[in-house]
Parts: C-alpha cells; sequence; structure tokens
C-alpha cells in the first residue's frame, strides 16, 4: 500500500531512504515537518540519523556542509528566507562543491501565508548555479529527493530542491524505494577543495562555471523534464514544477491541444526550449514565483515570438497560482459558486487564550503610554501578533533578531526610549550579535525578550535558547543589574510596569526577560504526563 | 467518479481527523486523493481549511477550482459560508450548527443560519449536541463525517473501517464511540437531506 504523505513528509521519507547521515534545519513554516518527520521516523532512529534543530539556517547550512565534507549525505531544510540568513554558506558551498551528496531543500510561501515576503529560491539557485528540481506532486518530490543525493555526487555540487506551501502542506498516496546505506565516512580527494583561499577560489570558480553545461546537460536528460508536442500550433506552454497540475486540472487524460514543456530540473535546458520554439507561434509561461523563466525564455526566444506570463501581466505579478487563473489564460469557460454573505466576517489568528506575551504586551503599553508611539521594534514569532488589535505594540517585524539592531539604531539617532520586543528562539537565531553591538555601543534600549521556552509559531519545538539567555546577555556584556527576571501573570502586572519605567528610565543596554511556558506547549505536557501516569510502561 | 470536499472551521477544531479518516478510507480502496491543508500563522485561532479530492484517476490540482466541490462540509456554521464560491450548482452544504465564536464582531447565529438555508442543498446538524447525547461532545466531528457521508462516493462500511484504524490506538470504547457517533450523523443526514 502506498503512505499517505504530506509534501515535506515525502521529503523527510525520502532522505531517510537516500541515506542521509544528518538533518540540519531551524523550524520555519513551510518547511518545519520535513526534520519533525525524520525526528519522529522510527527507521531514522534506529540508523542513527541525526536531526536535533539547530540555532538558526546558517549554522545548520554549515553543519550540513561539514556532514558532506567527512563523505556523508546530509540535508538541510529551511524556509524561503531562511536561506537568506544561510546565504553566505549556500553560495560559497557552490564552489567549494561537496564530498558526500548534499541538498538543500527550501520551501518558498508564494501568497505569503505564514512569512514576510514570496522570495522566488530558483533565484538563489541560478544565482549559485547549481542545478535546483521543482517537484510537481508529493511522489515526485519523494524521488527527486531520493535521488538527489546521487545527482549531488554526479555533479560534485550541492542541489537545491525547491518546494511551495501548496505542494508541502498537501497530501498523497506515496510510493518508497529500497533503503539506500549510509556513505562511508572518507575525507574529500583534494585536500584544498573547502579551502577557499582567493587562489584556491578562483581555480574552484571556474571548475564551477565549467560544470555548467553538464548541468544542463543533465536537466535535458532528466525525466523530469519533457516535451509533449500538441496538434494545435497556436500556442506552446511551459509549465514549472507544481503549475502544470493545474494546466493538467483542465484536460481529461492530461490531453492538452498545445505543446506543453515541463520544466522540473533546472537549469533551464536550451535545446529543449530550441525545439520548443519550431513548435509554436505563441508561448505562455506557468511558474510558481517570479518569472525566472519567462524572462530567459525572453531573452533565447527570437523576438518573432510572443512570451507571456506573470511578467507580460497575463497573470498575476504575485501570489499563488491556481487552476482558475490557468483556466482564464487559456480562455476556458470557469464557474463560480455563490458571492460569500456580507455579514461573514474575517478571523484573523490571535494569540492564544491565557498566552504569557498577552500579560507582557498589557504591561508594556501601559508603561509606553506616555511616550509618543512607534518606539517598539519587534521580530518573527507568535509575539508580531501583538501588532494586531487588542494590542497595537509593536511597529516593525522585518527578520529574524531586527528587533534588537533596528531599535538600537533608533535610539542612536535620538528616538529615547526605544524598546525591542524578541522572542527566546529568534534571539539565539540572530539577536545575539546585535545585542553585542548595543552593548559594545552603549546604546539606550530597553530589550524585551519574551521566552516562553519553546519555538511556538511554527508548532512548539525545542528552543535553543533553552535554560541560557540569562547567561548569554550577561556573557555578552549587559550589565547584570539591568537583566531582570519577571513572570508575566497578571497578578504581576504592577511590577511589570514598574519594572519597564525603571529600565527605560537607564541609560544603557537593559534586558527584562519575561518568562512562562508556551501555553500550547504546557497542554500537550499536561498530557503526556497524564498519559504517563496511566500507563506507566509508555 | 470523483467527489471534492472543501473541509472549513477554526484552527484547533480538529477538522484534519476528518480528513485522515477519509484518506485512510481512499488509500483502502485503491483510489487517488489529493488533500491540501493549513499549517502554520492561521492555526491560531484563524480560519482553516482543507480541500480534499477524490478520484478514481490521478488527481491534478491540490486546490479544488472555484465552483467545483462537491461538498463543504464545516464543523462550524460561518465558515460554512466563507467558501460557497467554490461550491458546484449542485454541491452540498453539511454544517453544524454550534459556532465557534473567537472574535468580538461574530454575526447573529441565527442569521448565518438563514443564509445557509438559503442554498439549495444544506444538512445543518447540532453535531455538538448529539455528540455529547451519544457520550463526549469531542466526537461531533464524527458526527459531522456521518452527516456528509451519503454525498461521498465511498461506502459508510468503507469509512467506518477508517475510523477504525485511526483510532484503535486509543482503544475499543473510544472507536466504539467514534463509530456511533458517525452512524447517527449519517442517520441524520440521510433524514434531513
Amino acid at each position: 500500500m502506498q503512505n499517505l504523505y504530506l509534501g515535506v513528509e515525502a521529503i523527510g521519507q525520502a532522505a531517510i531512504d537516500g541515506g542521509i547521515s544528518g538533518v540540519y534545519a531551524y523550524p520555519g513554516t513551510p518547511s518545519t515537518e520535513i526534520t519533525e518527520f525524520i525526528q519522529a521516523s522510527k527507521l531514522a532512529t534506529e540508523k542513527g540519523v541525526r536531526s536535533k534543530w539547530s540555532a538558526n539556517e546558517k549554522t545548520a547550512y554549515e553543519a550540513a556542509l561539514g556532514m558532506s565534507y567527512a563523505g556523508k549525505r546530509s540535508m538541510v531544510c529551511m524556509k524561503h528566507v531562511g536561506l537568506n540568513v544561510a546565504a553566505d554558506a549556500f553560495m560559497n558551498s557552490a564552489i567549494t562543491g561537496i564530498n558526500g551528496g548534499l541538498i538543500v531543500t527550501v520551501a518558498d510561501d508564494p501568497s505569503m501565508h505564514s512569512s514576510q515576503n514570496e522570495q522566488d529560491s530558483r533565484f538563489y539557485g541560478k544565482f549559485a548555479m547549481i542545478p535546483v528540481l521543482e517537484p510537481s506532486n508529493q511522489q515526485e518530490a519523494y524521488d527527486m529527493v531520493y535521488s538527489g543525493f546521487e545527482l549531488s555526487e554526479k555533479l560534485g555540487v550541492p542541489v537545491m530542491v525547491r518546494i511551495t506551501t501548496r505542494l508541502a502542506h498537501s497530501r498523497a498516496g506515496v510510493t518508497r524505494k529500497a533503503e539506500v546505506a549510509a556513505n562511508p565516512l572518507k575525507l574529500p580527494q583534494h585536500p584544498s577543495q573547502f579551502v577557499l583561499l582567493p587562489a584556491i577560489a578562483r581555480q574552484r570558480y571556474k571548475s564551477l562555471l565549467q560544470k555548467q553545461e553538464s548541468f544542463e546537460q543533465a536537466a535535458l536528460a532528466s525525466d523530469y523534464n519533457f516535451l509533449k508536442k500538441g496538434p494545435d500550433q497556436a500556442l506552446g506552454i511551459i509549465a514549472c514544477g507544481l503549475a502544470i497540475n493545474y494546466l493538467n486540472e483542465h484536460y481529461k487524460n492530461r490531453e492538452c491541444p498545445y505543446t506543453v514543456m515541463k520544466l522540473a530540473q533546472y537549469p533551464i535546458p536550451e535545446e529543449m526550449l530550441h525545439e520548443m520554439e519550431q513548435l509554436c507561434e505563441e508561448v505562455l509561461v506557468l511558474e510558481e514565483g517570479y518569472p525566472l523563466v519567462e524572462e530567459a525564455v525572453k531573452a533565447i526566444f527570437s523576438k518573432q515570438i510572443k512570451v507571456s506570463g506573470r511578467l507580460s501581466g497575463i497573470l498575476p505579478r504575485d501570489g499563488e497560482l491556481n487552476a482558475d487563473l490557468v483556466a482564464k489564460v487559456l480562455g476556458l469557460e470557469t464557474q463560480e459558486g455563490a458571492s460569500v454573505p456580507e455579514l461573514v466576517v474575517n478571523r484573523p489568528p490571535a494569540l492564544c487564550q491565557g498566552c504569557g506575551h498577552q500579560d507582557m504586551y498589557k504591561a508594556l503599553n501601559e508603561a509606553v503610554d506616555k511616550y509618543s508611539k512607534g518606539r517598539v521594534f519587534s521580530d518573527i514569532g507568535c509575539y508580531t501578533l501583538g501588532a494586531l488589535p487588542p494590542y497595537e505594540s509593536i511597529y516593525s517585524c522585518v527578520d529574524m533578531g531586527a528587533s534588537i539592531t533596528m531599535a538600537k539604531g533608533a535610539a542612536d539617532a535620538g528616538l529615547i526610549p526605544s524598546l525591542a520586543v524578541i522572542g527566546d528562539s529568534t534571539f539565539t537565531h540572530s539577536g545575539i550579535t546585535g545585542l553585542l553591538d548595543a552593548v559594545n555601543d552603549k546604546s539606550n534600549i530597553v530589550v524585551v525578550i519574551s521566552d516562553n521556552e519553546s519555538v511556538s509559531m511554527t508548532g512548539g519545538q525545542e528552543s535553543s535558547a533553552l535554560g541560557k539567555i540569562e547567561s548569554i546577555c550577561a556573557g555578552v556584556g549587559v550589565d547584570p543589574e539591568h537583566i531582570r527576571m519577571l513572570v508575566p501573570m497578571k497578578k504581576y502586572h504592577e511590577l511589570m510596569v514598574k519594572t519597564f519605567e525603571e529600565e527605560m528610565a537607564y541609560e544603557g543596554v537593559s534586558v527584562i526577560i519575561f518568562r512562562r511556558e508556551c501555553i500550547q506547549a504546557a497542554a500537550r505536557r499536561l498530557r503526556t504526563e497524564r498519559k504517563i501516569k496511566q500507563n506507566p510502561k509508555l | 467518479m470523483k467527489t471534492d470536499i472543501i473541509l472549513a472551521g477554526v484552527g484547533g477544531q480538529g477538522i484534519l481527523s476528518i480528513a485522515s479518516i477519509l484518506g485512510e478510507a481512499v488509500l483502502r480502496e485503491g483510489l487517488f486523493l489529493k488533500q491540501a491543508e493549513t499549517h502554520g500563522m492561521s492555526q491560531r485561532g484563524g480560519a482553516v481549511v482543507s480541500h480534499l479530492r477524490i478520484s478514481d484517476a490521478p488527481v491534478a490540482a491540490d486546490l479544488i477550482p472555484k465552483g467545483a466541490a462537491d461538498i463543504i462540509l464545516s464543523v462550524e456554521p460561518m465558515e460554512a459560508l466563507r467558501y460557497l464560491p467554490f461550491l458546484s450548482p449542485g454541491g452540498y452544504i453539511v454544517t453544524n450548527t454550534t459556532p465557534f465564536i473567537n472574535v468580538p464582531n461574530y454575526p447573529d447565529v441565527e442569521k448565518l443560519m438563514e443564509e445557509v438555508r438559503k442554498q439549495p442543498r444544506f444538512v445543518a446538524i447540532d453535531a455538538d449536541q448529539m455528540a455529547t447525547e451519544i457520550g463526549n461532545k469531542r466526537a461531533s466531528n464524527m458526527v459531522m463525517l456521518g452527516a456528509a457521508a451519503p454525498f461521498i462516493d465511498i461506502e459508510p462500511e468503507k469509512i467506518e473501517a477508517g475510523i477504525e484504524s485511526i483510532f484503535k490506538r486509543k482503544g475499543e470504547e473510544v472507536v466504539e464511540l467514534n463509530l456511533k457517533a458517525f452512524r447517527a450523523g449519517y442517520q441524520f443526514a440521510l433524514k434531513n437531506r
């Protein structure tokens, strides 16, 4: 029987079956469940696959590269914006190349269901000049990751697997393949391969450039890419990854009258494009994300052939594609049910009842009320919901760790008091270095670390910060007298307000740590404890 | 055959357990399935939806196109109405009448039900009440699944096998409770469609 897997689960299973020795990741929707799947897998445990969370995507990437250096297969997973954090390691790993097969799985979030932008990771793949695999369904996601390690070893570079939210969080039947044994420990053949001193890096870069032809040949030969001739020459369609489904949705037995090129392995095989150029008068590009393929096709095709897609404006430039949008472009009949009655209201996400962030924000609002608005910088996590009513406490959410550094910059500019609100796990992800800057510069800021002892927005993963925050702050150089500890509860409201006032009056770096277990994590813990009590054998 | 179902509710209401039971039944039958879920930020009390597509041929898109859903199965009345543009002209709304009120401007429930009753084909059921009478309010999702079962192209016995398989780890008693809830919903829908 097939296994019913989410796209992310298919990727986790494929990595285990494909012979990884370790997965490295920091949680981020929609990529989180890949690593969670491996952590929960009995098979992975038996095989000794290493799977604990990393502090951030950069440390995760570098560790995965180190595992590859040692000859083993490894995978590193992140959401799209996580690759910005890991970009230094990522770009340079294309130049060092790999030893054991290395897959970097990046989950993009078009339509920004749970993200601050919808950047398209295929551009990163092109930027680093490595092959990119873009699965169109759950089985392909499994197959691509399963055989992706071998592809990486054959081509000598990391391979990117790019998925989007829709595939990540959709389930379908998946057939597994035979398990591959882990690689033996084996150092790189050339001891200088990973030493990117300029003289060596120049050689390595030349070698990467020389390999480009083999990457394109691999894409041309790939079963994931194909050209299917259609009887109607008026139009040709290039469908990338998931977009092929939105096309197939409209044709029984997949019998589209136009020539269709499915593209799921990059770099774009130009030979296939030239073949297509002969077969159609006009070309439509269907791709999820930015118009990467459309731009490339426009540059390659002769000017007589009209190319349309997201760039030309025939499809929306932003947001996810869907079958309805594709139907409209193709001039197919669509239907729509009744409209939504006016009395239906939105249900925006909100902080859970009883969450400690709520008590912290209530105290914060009272303490800063006497100043003009716009002084609280924040970060990425559940507490970002403090931007919405009824709190409306925060004025920024940019990238991981930016609360502390933006508050510092604003304070340096003269906005006193300036405050930062950051979570425990975001603090260890990217907040520590910013705090060090503030200490060294004696910036006048108040940093609130709202510590719920877990990575809650992504489902309650273990936080790298657990039990370490006070000592990290002291170690970075914050005056211990200005590292304050509070429990965010209604009964301590007055104390919390007073502490805010005292620390805002202090000219220097203050850290106020609000510590109370995430209410969801507490509920899960109590359920488990009850189960163990009922059945001690567990 | 094909049955396209929109499963609607609020984060934390457990619509995914309905989806996993149907998924289990579908795979046993050797049918094809795609089921798209909402994870992430919306799970914090926001509106969540799952698109469940069952077919005897491979399913293409993970999402149901507009106007193509055979069933909107909602565990909450306002959420049933949110996805009306997806309902096909011959489709059914199957909704719980117990509201989940977590926003200050939640509309009047009677007005919501009026909108539901304006639709040509619907089943409205107080699943919380029915599940409570059977023995546990938490089985209301199985009442809802039962109420939708007459409109799904899978024999109810096959869905029951899915329920047994999903709940068997929790013991015989839990399986029986959920089967009873499923059957009660099923009978209600047959009489009140």
